[in-house]
C-alpha cells in the first residue's frame, strides 16, 4: 500500500508530513521517558522482522497481492510509542534505501501504514482483549486479529480519501475498491500477526507489551504479600 | 550468551530467513497498485526523489545492482535492509535510553 510520489497532491503530502512529524516527535519523547531499557533490543528485532515480512507479498485475489504492514504487531509487542518508532524506521529505510514509497508521500505512508496500526490497532487490540476478559489466549488472539484487520482496512480507506483530496481519483470510485481489496489483505495481516504474537505468547510472554500502570498493577501483589504473612 | 542474547539472535535470524525467502513472494501488484491500474491513475507515479540519493547507486528497488540473478539481488537487498532496520531501530532505542539515563542523576 506504499503510495509512490505523484499520486498525492503537494498540500496533502505536506499536511500528512506535518502530522507524521509531530507524532514522531511525541513518540521520541515518550520512548525516552518510559520505555523499558530491557526492551530496546526488541525494537530492533521487531522492526527487522516487519521489514523482512513486508517483502513477502502473498496472493489474495486474481492477480493481486498484499503484504504485512506490521503496525499492529509493533504496537502489541512494543506499545504504541515504541511501536511507532520501530515502524517509522521500517518505512524510512524502505523509502530512502529502496525507493519503495515516495519521499514526498512518506508522511502519508507513515501515518496510514504505521501510526494507524500502532495506535488504532493497539487500542482496538487492548479494548477487545479487555472485553473478552484479558488474560486468555483467545482474548489476546481475538483482539490481535480484529485490530490488525481493522488497521489495514482503515489505512486503505485513508489512502482512498487522500487520493480523492488530491484530485487523483473520485472518492466514490476509489473508496470501495481500496476497502474491498484490503478487506482481503487484512485477513492475511490478521493471520500473520496472530501467528507471531501467539508464538511469543507461548515462548516468551514477557515480550508482549503491557502498559506501565505501576499503581494499578503493582498494588495488588504487594497487598497479597503483606496479607500472606 | 544469556537468554536475552539468544532471543535477539533468534529473532534477527528469523527476520533474515524471511528476507532470504523473499524471492518466493507473489510478483503480482499489491492492493493499491491494482486499484491504480484498474482506475487509470497508475501513470501518475513519478520517480521517487530517493533515486537521487547515493543509495540508488546500490539498489534498484529491492535489488542489489550488479547481481545478474534477480533472486540473489533481492536476497542481498533484503538482508541489507533487514540489518539496517535492525541496527537503526535498536540504535534509536539505545540512544533514547541513554538520554533518559543522563537526565536522571
Amino acid at each position: 500500500m506504499h503510495i509512490p510520489d505523484g499520486f498525492l497532491s503537494l498540500p496533502v503530502c505536506l499536511a500528512m508530513g506535518l502530522v507524521s512529524l509531530v507524532i514522531l516527535g511525541i513518540a521520541l519523547r515518550q520512548v525516552e521517558r518510559q520505555f523499558a531499557d530491557r526492551l530496546v533490543p526488541l525494537m530492533g528485532v521487531s522492526a527487522a522482522f516487519i521489514f523482512a515480512a513486508q517483502m513477502i507479498n502473498f496472493p489474495v485475489l486474481g492477480g493481486t497481492s498484499g503484504h504485512l504492514l506490521g503496525g499492529t504487531l509493533a504496537g502489541v509487542l512494543l506499545g504504541p510509542w515504541a511501536g511507532t518508532l520501530a515502524v517509522m524506521v521500517v518505512f524510512g529505510v524502505q523509502a530512502l534505501l529502496f525507493q519503495d514509497g515516495g519521499i514526498v508521500a512518506l508522511g502519508a505512508n507513515l501515518f496510514n501504514m504505521g501510526f494507524v496500526g500502532t495506535f488504532l490497532g493497539y487500542y482496538l487490540y487492548r479494548g477487545v482483549r479487555k472485553l473478552l476478559g484479558g488474560k486468555s489466549w483467545l482474548a489476546m488472539a481475538t483482539g490481535t486479529a480484529v485490530a490488525s484487520w481493522a488497521s489495514v482496512v482503515t489505512a486503505s480507506a485513508l489512502v482512498a480519501v487522500q487520493l480523492a483530496l488530491s484530485g487523483t481519483v473520485n472518492l466514490a470510485v476509489v473508496l470501495p475498491a481500496m476497502i474491498g481489496v484490503h478487506a482481503l489483505i487484512g485477513i492475511g495481516e490478521a493471520i500473520l500477526t496472530v501467528g507471531v504474537v501467539s508464538f511469543l505468547w507461548r515462548t516468551r510472554p514477557d515480550l508482549i507489551f503491557e502498559p506501565l500502570a505501576p499503581i494499578l498493577t503493582a498494588v495488588p501483589p504487594i497487598q497479597e504479600s503483606i496479607h500472606g504473612r | 550468551m544469556g537468554a536475552r542474547g539468544r532471543w535477539v539472535v533468534a529473532g534477527l535470524g528469523l527476520a533474515l530467513l524471511v528476507a532470504i525467502v523473499s524471492p518466493l513472494a507473489s510478483p503480482d501488484p499489491d492492493g493499491l497498485e491494482r486499484v491504480a491500474a484498474d482506475q487509470g491513475f497508475a501513470h501518475r507515479e513519478v520517480p521517487s526523489w530517493a533515486e537521487q540519493l547515493p543509495f540508488a547507486e546500490w539498489f534498484a528497488g529491492y535489488a542489489l545492482r550488479g547481481l545478474a540473478d534477480p533472486a540473489a539481488a533481492k536476497i542481498a537487498a533484503g538482508i541489507t535492509g533487514t540489518l539496517a532496520v535492525f541496527g537503526l531501530a535498536w540504535g534509536a532505542g539505545a540512544v533514547l535510553a541513554r538520554a533518559r539515563g543522563a537526565r536522571r542523576p
